[in-house]
Formats: C-alpha cells, structure tokens, sequence
C-alpha cells in the first residue's frame, strides 16, 4: 500500500446506503487513476481584494438592527499540506444554519425560525502562516429527511481552495462530544479512526474573555505544495 | 507503508443541499456577493467565446438540481492564469455555477475555449459536488470538433467510455454551446478521476 492509499482511507466512500443520497449519486465504476497527468496543475489564487471588510465575522456580515441570537463563538485554525506546510493565501468559505438550526437557503422547510440578523456565510483567505479565524454563532442541529427522526449534529460547513489541484477540499467541521454523532450517517461514513479529524478542539487557552469561546480546527489537504512562498 | 512525516488528510464532507446562500450567492440571489461565478471571462478576453452547457443526471436519470459545479481551464494561448482577479488580465479561467437556478436543472459556464496545454487536448477540468456526494468528483471535459485521441489521458480511458468525456458542438441562436452532461451512474456513467 503505498501512501497515497492510506491517505485515501481517512475518506468516506462515495457509496454510504445509510446516506441514502448516495445510492443513485455515487459513481459506480472505479476512479481512473490520473494523478500523474494532473499533478503539477495550479488552482487559482486569490488576492486580499476579492474578500470585504467582515467576510470572517458572521456576526457582523449581516447584521440589520440587532446582534445576532446565539452563543457567539470564534473558529479558528491552520491550512497545511499534509507535510505540515502552512498554506498561505488559501480560500476558505464557510457556511451553517443559525443558533435555532435552520439555513437561511430557500428551499430549507425545517419550523425553526430565521435570524433577520444572521446570513449564516463567511469567507477568508488564510495569512502567511496558513491561518484562518472567524467569529460566528454555534449552529444548531437540524432534522432532514434521511431516515425517521434523522438529526444532524452541529456544524459547519467549510469549502477550501489551495494551490495546488489536488487540493481542493469540502468538508464539515463538528463540535466536540456531540451526542448526534452514533447516529448521523454522514459523519459514520468517514472511517473510525478518521472521524476526529472533523471535529474541532475546544481551546479554552483562545478564548475571548468576556467575549466569545474558542475552537480550533486544523485543515490538512491532499499532496505536497510547490509553492508555499510566491 | 506508513509515511510518519504526513499528516493525515482532512476526510471530505457532503456539500450539502445549502451551499448556495455562500458559495453560489449571487446566482441563487441571496445577498451576499460572489467571487466565483458563472463566467470565465470577461467581454474583452481573447479567444473563440463559447458556452458550456448541460445537465448532471443521477442513477435514475433524474436532472440533479442541488449539484455544483466548478470549472478550470487555461486560456486562449494554452496558459493556466493562477492570479485571480487579475488585474493585468481580464480572464479568469475559474467558475461555479449550482444547477438550481435554471427550471431544467442545467448549468450553463460562460468561457472561451481553451488552447492546449502542453502537447494535451484542448480541455475545461471539472469538479463536481452535490448533496449525496461525500467527496467531490473529477472529470474533464473535452471538445467534439478536436483532435482528442493523441492526448495521453484521454487515451488512458478505456476505449468506450472516451465519449463521455466530450462536449458536442452547437450552434445555437448565433452562439457556439458544447453540450455536456454528466451521468453519474448508467450505461453513460461519466469517467471520474481519482487524484
């Protein structure tokens, strides 16, 4: 098994039955193996003037008359290779539900009512030691039709860009102990050994005083960068 | 064998059903401004202006209506242009469109076609996320009206599912489309790669 192979294995299988989306959404023939035809090829990089002022503070980046309900929380944490390089200048995008656990998306029909103050969607790119920070309101679990009485656990949803094409990553970050977790088919897909990489640490020693509590949640994406420096 | 040095990846996540409100903001019209979008160029970019247009379709040979898609090519000349917005160079060569907006489920990338790139096919790589995809998907998309079969990956592809990697050419309503779809099961089953 060479290392690529065991990379591999911290990563969900694309057919999951007990997600059930998966049965007529995941491939069914073997992935070709490309990686030498694509390996030295770029994904862009964004420069500082994409993002606005507070695209990393969804407690601000749409906030109408009040502050938004919620227990405020600061996310935060590395982008590397998986040498443990730091990842300058990657995008990172986020998006969640609000406090009570609903997404403001239109198609959403969960009874838990919107914040008028609260868009739910953020975006950073990480400084020259890879790092990333947002401040924003824990998310609240949610039902969805997957099976009887099916919950997600809290999340949030993060979109990473790096620099390289193999980097491209989607994931979902948890928050520690949660009690979803035995029974959420999404993150049971990922291998056992693998499921603590998708959720943060509580990290009393970051927290804001007074202000806001502190998760740390680190991104480790696929392959080796050229170009840690421009 | 273990490499003790590598750190262990980041395991990939579902996309989800509600991605648009960040990711795809503009285009679902949510307020929020977007980054990535649709178009690959700008008005003034060099090259053949073409669309690329299609559907993803699951095992059941329904239209999939909460997929997105990004899109990444090089320019006109065969070059990947990485600095994004450029401020020298109007094209972009980077977007995402979901395939909720329009009432057939269908993306629709504004772009130019690319050069080729080393010795390679003129070809648009493809990323591909949706609700029931718990890591993304990789494809190409290569051009009917080229010359596709001295290209190494393209000829790594067993023989009989080459076609499902190339875009069909159509003049429509004065513009040039390439149709392509992608299947993610069936007789059609679209070539994925693995990186």
């Amino acid at each position: 098994m060479n290392s690529n192979e065991t990379n591999y294995n911290v990563q969900p299988p694309h057919l999951y039955p007990e997600y059930k989306s998966t049965i007529f959404r995941s491939p069914t023939k073997p992935l070709m193996m490309v990686k030498e035809y694509l390996k030295d090829l770029s994904l862009p990089a964004f420069g500082e003037s994409a993002i606005g002022k507070f695209d990393n503070d969804l407690t601000k980046n749409a906030r109408k008359n009040h502050d938004p309900i919620g227990e405020r929380i600061k996310v935060s944490g590395k982008v590397m290779d998986e040498y443990g390089r730091p990842l300058r200048n990657v995008l990172v995008e986020i998006w969640q539900a609000n406090a009570a656990g609903r997404y403001i998306h239109k198609e959403e029909i969960h009874d838990a009512p919107l914040d008028p103050n609260f868009l739910g969607a953020g975006r950073m790119l990480t400084d020259n030691e890879g790092r990333y920070q947002f401040f924003t309101i824990k998310p609240g679990a949610y039902p969805w039709g997957n099976h009887f009485n099916a919950w997600r656990p809290n999340h949030i949803h993060f979109s990473v860009i790096g620099h390289q094409f193999q980097h491209r990553l989607i994931t979902q970050m948890y928050f520690p102990g949660d009690p979803l977790f035995e029974f959420d088919p999404i993150f049971q897909s990922v291998p056992k050994h693998a499921r603590e990489l998708l959720i943060a640490k509580f990290r009393m020693d970051w927290t804001e005083p007074e202000f806001a509590l502190a998760y740390e949640f680190n991104i480790v994406l696929n392959g080796k960068s050229k170009t840690p420096f421009e | 064998m273990m490499d003790s040095n590598k750190l262990q990846l980041t395991p990939s996540q579902t996309v989800g059903p509600f991605f648009a409100y960040s990711l795809t903001a503009e285009q679902y019209g949510y307020n929020y401004n977007s980054i990535i979008n649709g178009s690959l160029i700008n008005d003034d970019t060099e090259g053949e202006q073409i669309y690329i247009t299609g559907n993803v379709f699951d095992g059941n040979g329904n239209t999939i209506m909460d997929a997105m898609i990004e899109l990444w090519q090089a320019d006109a000349h065969g070059n990947y242009i990485t600095r994004y917005p450029t401020a020298h160079n109007t094209f972009k060569g980077f977007g995402r469109l979901g395939t909720g907006t329009d009432a057939a489920h269908r993306f629709t990338f504004k772009t130019i076609k690319p050069g080729a790139v080393n010795g390679q096919s003129p070809h648009i790589n493809v990323i591909l996320f949706m609700r029931g995809s718990l890591h993304q998907l990789y494809t190409r998309i290569y051009f009917s009206d080229e010359i596709n079969d001295t290209d190494a990956l393209f000829n790594s592809v067993d023989a009989e599912r080459r076609q499902t990697l190339i875009a069909q050419r159509k003049e429509v309503n004065g513009n040039t489309e390439y149709h392509f779809n992608i299947y993610m099961q069936g007789e059609n089953e679209t070539v994925f790669f693995h990186l």
